[in-house]
């Protein structure tokens, strides 16, 4: 039986790992292959990283710390973050990543997702949606959360699919970085309106956040956070056995 | 040493990282004459079945590789390379494999309940079948433990040789080996420990030549 998985995200900017509440104010957190390290120990069952740098210099290091995290550790590797055309699909992937993760690039330009599947698969590419309410629809935002496209979220979702997305991580902006749980009624019209995995990402605070989130939503395929895991107000051999106690079928 | 078969399909520095790092000799290559010095070969793979058998044809690698295997050297495909084990595909039209373990590769579609999503990605559990002893790729593994799928086809019509599963619906072939040849349908290079100990049991597997 296919177990949910559990997936800390590691935001990098200048080769270090940040977390941001509400996208905003960023903190140090610590050392991209020593915390890829101690998360594969611990059970992640897969670890995403987002550069976040905007600089050239930046973007080398973040590809420098990618060779290292995937010559350390064997499981899968999702990267994201500047990802505007096929070449940097390209350059990640020599790099060591398993599956590349598209956001503003693809807004950008919506035939870079087509482009993508064609020439590495459709499990090799992950569309990334920042989504919150805006007049009683689920509106897609770019640029980190700070620009409005107009777009609606579940229309985009489904767009992408149908282009050769494998996977869908949906971050919701409404619950991102408040620790109030999951953004259940978001992943459910998602989880409607498309049959590729699905992953919650934003508003974990605690284990009980992700006990209710796969019970109340079977579909979803995997949950993301970073700040708790990043903290350690939440280990992941805990969660799991929580989730495990609850009858939530993961990977001990 | 252990060559990587280098066909021009998917990407290898998991796999080249995942071998360095439990201490094997491997090597990536498309030269024949390196396939043919090697003690064990690896044949990877992630795309389509066709553009893959094909590119293993003109390159004459296929042929290469069959003929290693045949004299008994260790062998084993993983993933897409698994699949180019087996005779027969059925992704998008009918193409042929290189033959070495009887069997169809078909697609999940149909085949797995309603509410499956395909392709079949995660972690899932690998099952042994009673009715055989315990493969020695698995000498490490244990029933149930996890290892890492990302798949739509799967090699079917070929029970005799298969020596693990993963329930997906039904249970899935996740591996399947005849004498030399074995066939891994999961990412062993991203299967986290487990993986890295199916890895090791192939790399301390002795020629049969």
């Amino acid at each position: 039986m296919i177990t949910k998985r559990i997936i800390p995200c590691l935001d990098v900017r200048d080769g270090r790992v940040v977390k941001g509440v509400n996208f905003l104010g960023l903190h140090d957190v610590s050392n991209p292959v020593s915390l890829a390290k101690y998360y594969s120990d611990s059970g992640a069952d897969e670890l995403v990283f987002y550069d976040i740098t905007a600089s050239a210099e930046g973007r080398a290091l973040f590809t420098d710390i990618l060779v290292e995290v995937a010559s350390t550790i064997f499981i899968p590797l999702t990267v994201g973050g500047g990802i505007n055309t096929v070449e940097d699909f390209d350059r990640v992937l020599k790099c060591g990543a398993d599956k590349v993760s598209v956001n503003s690039g693809a807004i950008r330009d919506p035939s870079l997702i087509a482009a993508a599947a064609k020439k590495y698969g459709d499990q090799c590419v992950v569309l990334s949606v920042d989504a919150k309410r805006v007049g009683g629809q689920y509106r897609v935002f770019a640029k980190g959360g700070r620009e409005d496209t107009g777009l609606d979220a579940i229309e985009w979702i489904k767009h992408g699919v149908q282009s050769g997305a494998g996977e869908i991580v949906l971050n919701s902006i409404d619950t991102d970085g408040v620790k109030g749980g999951f953004d259940l009624p978001m992943l459910a019209a998602v989880c409607d309106a498309v049959n590729v995995p699905v992953i919650a990402s934003g508003g974990a605070g605690g284990i009980d956040d992700f006990v209710k989130l796969f019970q109340a939503l079977p579909k979803v395929d995997a949950g993301l956070a970073a700040s708790i895991f990043h903290f350690g107000e939440v280990s992941i051999p805990e969660l799991k056995q929580a989730l495990h106690a609850q009858g939530i079928n993961v990977r001990l | 040493m252990i060559a990587i078969v280098d066909y021009g399909v998917g990407n290898l520095f998991s796999l080249t990282s995942s071998l360095r790092a439990i201490g094997a000799d491997v090597t990536v290559t498309g030269q024949a004459e390196v396939l043919r010095q090697a003690e064990k070969l690896i044949l990877p793979g992630v795309g389509a079945f066709g553009d893959a058998a094909d590119l293993l044809r003109r390159s004459g690698l296929g042929r290469v590789v069959t003929e290693e295997a045949e004299k008994g050297k260790p062998f084993l495909g993983i993933c897409l390379g698994m699949q180019l084990l087996f005779d027969r595909s059925f992704e998008y039209g009918e193409h042929a494999g290189l033959g070495l373990i009887p069997g169809d590769v078909v697609g999940m579609a149909g085949v797995v309940p309603a509410g499956y999503k395909i392709p079949h990605i995660g972690w899932n559990a690998l099952h042994f079948p009673a009715s055989r002893p315990k493969s020695r790729l698995f000498q490490y593994v244990e029933e149930d433990q996890c290892v890492y799928f990302v798949h739509s086809y799967y090699a079917d019509r070929c029970a005799p040789y298969v020596t693990a599963t993963a329930e997906y619906g039904p249970e899935l072939t996740a591996a399947a080996e005849r004498d030399n040849v074995f066939g891994v349908q999961f990412h062993p290079e991203k299967s986290g420990d487990v993986g890295l100990a199916i890895l090791r049991a192939f790399c301390e597997m002795e020629d049969t030549i």
